[in-house]
């Protein structure tokens, strides 16, 4: 288990006080001065050389992304912008650090902004999390009341740090959505290139990171890249906050090193899936929109990028949804469909019509009104979404509904059997004769 | 992609309140000069907030004009935006979660009580209290099944906790946010498992923040004779808070029953939470439960 003096979100649980003092006392603001000193340059070396990817879920490397924003002299300004539209199904961690800890992410935007020359940071939270935007916004007045940011704040480098919000839409979850939204627009992605870093906000080079990749950077800086590189396995270094959901006894959020295993992470800090560990029927390990594994791939699984990569499903956002035994496996991932149909932000034909289309064939299956035939068929279908939209919204629709495929087939498969022998027995009959 | 129209009857004008106004205009500093149309998401969700928890059509042309932007570019947000009611809602809003991590924890099952309570979704009940709708996920899935009742979470729900939720609102009783069960936040049920030491506790092992106040509370080295009473017979208390009361020295139904108000900060303070000891009416129980025990010995 990771060391507790290897923890970053030391307020994970609001135990303790969330304001500046306490923050302080947490370590929050310690040295920042120092490190201003230290420039751009060096932030950005140390934050590769930590190993930091991003923990929004595509798991790109920060420090490599931050490094592609254009040297400092050209006529627009630029812009830092976090996404804290937390709305993957299974994921609520920025959440806990936005209400508990917000003061680590303050202050990993005054480094980030340094780093990218960026004087302005907008903080992106989803409309629904209207106290998590009240605390957030209370610790930043705090912040510009102690000169910690703000035009000529303590550290020399003029920083303004902006909370805006969504009103309900997965999609602005997507970096170009939400910038589009936070233009006043509908939140539909752009086209890449170009890339945010050359033509982002307001046409100007920007850079959008997930409110955990940014507030885990003061603690690198201070206690060094080799630090948090140590930590984890390699390519996959560093702490990661965990969201255990859905058949556990315990469900909690936690940070763990990555590369944590799986049934560590369910068994110590969960307490254990409900009705025992082999009642496990599957798990979700990174948010809805990776594959589901079955429980005997479960069994010595390491939670990082590359290990869940090499079993055809992801780390994403480290969101693990737990189903034992007794869940519909079928119906879950209709569930998912659903959810995918209704977010779906209608540009690209493929996702507006095949989200929809999924899920209807879906629903039948859960009920078992289908042919067999349709499987192979839906199946094809996702392969058409997958890749063939402007965004990522597509492929996340698709990969639940592979994984359905490919490790519970069985099921869907007597699913339909059950059903045509309660509604014409003779036929199945006659079937299982032949 | 979900479909969603203006309602039939609208009122005739809409504008911000002085506050508003005022308020809006702060928010246009947040963006640069020609780029207002940033702040359309924020105000519109203000006048949502004027009008009662909808948005109507006059608002929208409101806020339009305000920010100098086509109408039909605000009534694509307003429609886009799936927060932004575009038909009156209750009193008291209910939005529940109903995607995949709450549905496996009974999310189906609470959908019966709104429907038993409330009506259908997306219709007003009669007496303009309640309205629901299902939503997909609102991010707080260790906490599941939960709704968020206008600005609030309410987490950890059981059918149980939630009919009694919405009778408690209707009846306009205070309520407690967040998880309904005994736990904090996202922390697992019966305690943390990582930081048993408190998270300040590295950097400030020479200072400590929280000198421990002095306390003049009535405490025992132990129980008494016939050892300490069940105090998790408190609704509210768990058995966590039960040991970190034995640990303090309270050990007695009759003890929490003397409690004086600051009696109740000091504990509150040890305990590290604020206000649950008065809501829960821990003294008025401890009172019943020590004359009961009383009686019976």
């Amino acid at each position: 288990m990771l060391d507790d003096k290897d923890r970053i979100f030391r307020n994970l649980y609001g135990l303790e006080d969330w304001r500046l003092e306490g923050a302080k006392a947490r370590g929050a603001w310690d040295g920042t001065k120092k490190l201003v000193e230290k420039g751009p340059e060096w932030i950005i070396d140390e934050v590769k050389a930590s190993g930091l990817r991003g923990r929004g879920g595509a798991g790109f490397p920060t420090g490599l992304k931050w490094s592609f924003m254009p040297k400092p002299g050209g006529p627009r300004p630029h812009y830092l912008v976090v996404n804290a539209d937390e709305s993957e199904p299974g994921t609520c961690k920025d959440r806990e650090i936005m209400r508990h800890d917000p003061h680590l992410l303050i202050e990993g935007c005054l480094y980030a902004g340094l780093a990218m020359n960026a004087h302005v940071a907008y903080i992106y939270v989803r409309g629904e999390f209207i106290r998590e935007r009240e605390r957030l916004q209370a610790a930043i007045d705090e912040a510009y009341a102690a000169k910690l940011i703000g035009k000529n704040n303590r550290f020399g480098w003029d920083f303004d740090v902006f909370v805006h919000h969504g009103a309900g839409a997965y999609i602005c979850g997507e970096e170009t959505a939400l910038l589009e939204s936070l233009e006043g627009k509908k939140g539909q992605p752009r086209l890449k290139p170009p890339f945010p870093a050359n033509v982002g906000l307001y046409g100007a080079p920007t850079t959008v990171n997930n409110v955990e990749s940014i507030a885990v950077v003061p603690d690198i800086l201070r206690r060094g890249a080799t630090w948090f590189a140590g930590l984890g396995r390699p390519n996959n270094t560093g702490t990661k906050l965990f969201c255990i959901s859905g058949h556990v006894n315990n469900p909690c959020t936690v940070e763990e090193e990555m590369g944590v295993s799986l049934r560590e992470l369910i068994d110590r800090h969960a307490g254990g899936v409900r009705g025992g560990w082999d009642n496990l029927l599957a798990v979700i390990p990174g948010g809805s929109s990776v594959p589901c594994l079955p429980s005997p791939a479960c069994q010595s699984l390491h939670m990082d990028f590359d290990s869940l990569s090499a079993l055809k499903s992801g780390l994403g956002t480290a969101a693990v949804i737990v189903m034992d035994q007794s869940t519909d496996i079928i119906r879950a991932i209709a569930r998912l469909a659903y959810f995918y149909k209704h977010e779906s932000c209608g540009q690209c034909t493929p996702c507006r019509e095949g989200t929809g289309w999924m899920w209807r064939v879906l629903e039948r299956m859960a009920r078992g009104e289908a042919q067999k035939g349709e499987i192979d068929m839906l199946l094809d279908v996702t392969y058409q979404v997958e890749g063939h939209t402007i965004c990522a919204l597509g492929d996340a629709a698709a990969w639940p509904i592979q994984g359905l495929i490919r490790h519970f087939r069985h099921v869907i498969e007597e699913r339909i059997d059950d059903h045509q022998a309660r509604t014409s027995g003779t036929d199945a009959v006659r079937s299982a004769a032949e | 992609m979900s479909v969603r129209r203006l309602d039939i009857n609208q009122p005739d004008e809409f504008s911000f309140s002085k506050e508003n106004e005022r308020w809006a205009a702060d928010q246009l500093k947040k963006y640069p000069k020609d780029k207002q149309a940033s702040a359309v998401i924020p105000l519109l969700w203000r006048a949502q907030e004027q009008a009662d928890g909808w948005l109507p059509e006059p608002a929208i042309r409101y806020v339009a004009d305000l920010l100098a932007m086509p109408q039909i570019r605000v009534l694509e947000i307003a429609t886009f935006y799936t927060m932004f009611n575009l038909s009156p809602v209750g009193r008291h809003f209910v939005q529940l979660c109903g995607t995949t991590p709450c549905w496996l924890r009974g999310a189906e099952d609470l959908k019966e009580v709104c429907r038993r309570v409330i009506g259908e979704p997306g219709q007003v009940r009669e007496d303009g209290q309640f309205s629901w709708i299902e939503v997909e996920c609102l991010g707080a899935c260790v906490n599941a099944p939960m709704v968020q009742i206008n600005a609030d979470y309410y987490e950890d729900l059981t059918p149980e906790s939630l009919e009694a939720l919405l009778e408690d609102l209707a009846e306009g009783r205070e309520v407690a946010t967040g998880p309904q069960v005994e736990r904090t936040n996202a922390c697992p049920m019966g305690g943390p498992t990582t930081l048993l030491n408190g998270g300040a506790q590295r950097q400030t092992r020479s200072t400590p923040t929280r000198a421990p106040a002095k306390a003049k509370i009535k405490t025992l080295r132990k129980a008494r004779k016939g050892g300490p009473d069940r105090l998790i017979e408190i609704s509210g208390i768990g058995p966590k808070i039960e040991n970190q009361l034995y640990e303090l020295g309270i050990f007695h139904f009759d003890q929490v029953a003397a409690w004086t108000k600051a009696d109740v900060a000091w504990i509150n303070e040890q305990l590290r939470f604020k206000g649950r000891i008065e809501r829960e009416g821990w003294i008025a129980q401890a009172k019943v439960l020590a004359k009961n025990a009383g009686g019976a010995s």
